[in-house]
């Protein structure tokens, strides 16, 4: 059924439909809205049998879907940014326990300084935890993803964290397709465990693994990531079979035959980056794009064949490896390891800020005629970072970093970036 | 023949075994069906109490639900020594996940329960959680308070052995005062563990209004069973704390740890009692009221206090500790 909703209420309208038994919340921006349209229904009972439990912290929600998932329940629950890290002790053990547990991350900035707006920095920080990790460009994508991350994690026993610009996803109200509960019965089988906590068949869960076998648990974690990697594409086909819609698989090629330059880039993003290559296709720029929904595992082969016959790579992404460059880039660079082209980094969107068209026209104009750095900072405001630079040589007590900038940039009201 | 007549109760307590006892008052422990939850082989140190503890507890436990219970376990001494793979002494489904998330994982297992039980999936199954002092007053400390005041359907068993003794015997929150641990070494001016600090987490589950609070320790067999078989009577958040005197970190004799409680608990600087809906329903008398110098004395933590001076001042601090206690819990027995 077609639906003009927020982007929050169309996910959690998607994870009632798999029918969640337990599902944890605690409240952090931008995915709030999620888990409270998840309690509306479990309070009113439209979501039933489902226990909705409202904790003390991030920590204590994937504890508390980290018990609910080894006892065989379906376990859900969401987060972002700063609750994504206060519980990444417990998102490793979900993970090397082989729990299916589903939470959607609403990407958001990472503090100091603290910022509520949309990057990738909290999901990719958790890069290696174990977790499968898909990346939403729409919410017709966000919704469609949960139904697929609770079929593949469940068959996998992987937990999947699905991922969606903050804000820019979550809180924007879009037309969405909304399944129906029989499609999505007809997709996802109830949840059958490997492994199930049993007073009629007790075993020990958790126990402590020493030098003798650790590497080969470790190894059997990377296997069945890498097995996800047949599996997404066929359930993604088996989803088309019954939704009706292409959604999910492990990467979208745009406009990429005999493009020159490629764009790549996960989320929200790549519906900027389309506009603007329709635009350049018009004026005979040969400029496509690879967007990458499956981060983790990396589909290494699908963005070596998507970008094998390019020229150049522009890896535009909304996350930093601080002292290096990008993260994806990183990632993107293994799939090219031999081909000879030309490989851009560029860093935008941190923290929340516009990725503009203008900016990006600008920026992949350059690109075709290879006059970008190696890692570029998209509309980074050189004054103010060069001022405080200045302040730093000057003074020895030069004072709060962030601070300093918002000093000097004075009272902000809507920018034109 | 010379007629020797049998004293029950010598002690105070149950010292006579089972066999001497009707069927009513035998303990969970001696009784040949006990369900060895926690089963021989594991590789804990001669003389632990966090061991006999845990097995006394979920014994009890198991017999109180029929068998139908799941363990969440903090990492920690149990966890380390109950499980090195393929060795498993658990006779009870059980799960470790982290240090500080025992309640939390708990709280997942019963709401798991919860919603299986009304799709008919499954029958009535009961949840116990369990961590030494520092998986239960420190790290865990913030999952602990978030599952009682949720009133979340789990016991939640403290082993408090006063200390970390699984990374080393570095101190806790549970450490008493001028123990010597490895991070309060006992040099200085004021050797050992600093007065004014720690905390009494029963009194704090307490605060919570939970249906059931109670300590306990290993020296009080029937009355720790008694506490696990009332709390399983009980639904909703139940927290018990053992005290688990530990061989190694306090420095005592590995057959001495029952004594060792039983001084605790007899000097009054461990109360034992019991309490449900926050209001304390009973203590476990003291009997036979002892100084804590009784206590001390025999325990290397506390050696510092005696040579190469004897240390008055800080056994007076300790002795109002105790009387403290003895007070504010009601422990002497009424005349």
């Amino acid at each position: 059924m077609l639906k003009q909703i927020e982007g929050s209420r169309a996910v959690a309208e998607a994870v009632a439909l798999c029918r969640p038994e337990v599902i944890c919340a605690y409240p952090i921006s931008p995915q709030t809205h999620i888990v409270e349209a998840l309690g509306e229904m479990v309070k009113a009972g439209t979501l039933a049998p489902c226990e909705f439990i409202n904790v003390e912290s991030e920590f204590a929600a994937m504890s508390v879907a980290i018990g609910a998932s080894a006892a065989g329940a379906r376990s859900y629950t969401a987060t972002a940014s700063q609750g994504l890290l206060f519980m990444a002790e417990a998102v490793f053990n979900a993970a090397g326990l082989g729990l299916p547990i589903v939470m959607t991350v609403a990407n958001r900035a990472i503090g100091a300084p603290i910022n509520i707006w949309n990057d990738h920095s909290d999901a990719l920080a958790l890069r290696d935890a174990g977790w499968i990790q898909l990346f939403a460009e729409n919410n017709q994508e966000a919704l469609d993803l949960h139904i697929q991350a609770f079929r593949l994690g469940e068959e996998l026993s992987l937990p999947v964290m699905v991922c969606m610009d903050g804000f820019i996803l979550t809180h924007a109200f879009e037309r969405v397709d909304m399944p129906t509960q029989e499609q999505v019965d007809a997709y996802l089988p109830p949840y059958e465990p490997r492994q199930v906590l049993d007073p009629a068949e007790p075993v020990s869960i958790g126990a402590m693994v020493g030098p003798e076998a650790f590497m080969e648990v470790r190894y059997l974690a990377h296997a069945k990531q890498m097995e996800a990697l047949k599996l997404i594409p066929a359930y993604a086909a088996e989803f088309k079979a019954i939704f009706g819609r292409d959604s999910g698989g492990l990467t979208h090629t745009y406009r990429c035959e005999d493009a020159e330059t490629i764009v790549v880039a996960m989320g929200s993003v790549l519906g900027t980056i389309k506009d603007v290559v329709d635009e350049m296709r018009e004026t005979g720029h040969k400029i496509g794009v690879l967007g990458i929904t499956l981060f983790r595992p990396f589909p290494l082969e699908a963005v070596r064949a998507g970008l094998k016959g390019a020229k150049r790579v522009v890896v535009l992404e909304k996350s930093m490896a601080v002292g290096l460059g990008g993260i994806l880039s990183t990632n993107v660079r293994m799939a090219l390891s031999g081909l000879h082209m030309h490989g851009y980094t560029v860093i935008a969107g941190l923290g929340g800020r516009a990725i503009t068209k203008q900016s990006l026209t600008k920026l992949f104009l350059e690109a075709e005629q290879d006059a970008l750095e190696h890692v570029t900072f998209l509309d980074l405001d050189w004054a103010i970072v060069n001022k405080q630079l200045e302040r730093e040589k000057a003074h020895r007590r030069s004072g709060p970093v962030a601070e300093n900038l918002l000093r000097d940039i004075g009272v902000v009201a809507a920018r034109n970036y | 023949m010379s007629y020797q007549p049998i004293k029950f109760y010598q002690t105070g307590t149950f010292t006579v075994g089972n066999r001497l006892l009707p069927p009513e008052q035998r303990s969970v422990q001696a009784q040949q069906k006990r369900y060895n939850s926690l089963n021989s082989g594991h590789r804990a140190c001669q003389g632990c109490g966090e061991a006999l503890g845990a097995r006394y507890a979920i014994d009890a436990a198991m017999e109180a639900t029929n068998g139908r219970l799941i363990c969440a376990n903090a990492t920690g001494c149990l966890e380390v020594f109950s499980t090195p793979y393929p060795e498993t002494s658990w006779q009870v489904p059980w799960i470790h996940s982290l240090f500080g998330n025992t309640a939390a994982v708990a709280t997942g297992i019963a709401a798991a329960l919860k919603v299986k039980m009304q799709k008919g999936e499954r029958r009535h199954i009961r949840v116990v959680a369990q961590g030494g002092d520092g998986g239960t007053t420190d790290i865990g400390f913030g999952c602990l308070s978030g599952m009682f005041e949720r009133n979340d359907d789990v016991l939640f068993i403290c082993y408090d052995n006063g200390g970390y003794m699984n990374t080393g015997i570095q101190r806790s929150s549970a450490t008493p005062p001028a123990a010597r641990t490895a991070t309060t070494p006992a040099v200085g001016e004021t050797p050992g563990n600093v007065f004014g600090q720690g905390k009494f987490v029963p009194a704090i589950a307490l605060a919570h209004d939970i249906p059931y609070v109670a300590t306990a320790t290993v020296a009080d067999l029937r009355d720790l069973e008694a506490k696990v078989r009332r709390a399983m009577e009980l639904s909703g958040a139940r927290y018990l704390h053992i005290l688990v005197p530990c061989p190694l970190g306090w420095g005592f004799a590995s057959h001495e740890t029952i004594k060792m409680a039983r001084l605790a608990k007899e000097t009054g600087l461990f109360p034992v009692f019991e309490a449900e809906h926050g209001e304390i329903t009973a203590v476990l008398p003291i009997r036979h009221p002892l100084p804590v110098e009784e206590y001390l004395k025999p325990q290397k933590r506390f050696a510092h206090l005696f040579a190469p001076r004897l240390r008055t001042d800080v056994l007076t601090r300790l002795q109002a500790l105790a009387d403290r206690n003895i007070q504010r819990y009601g422990l002497l027995e009424k005349p």
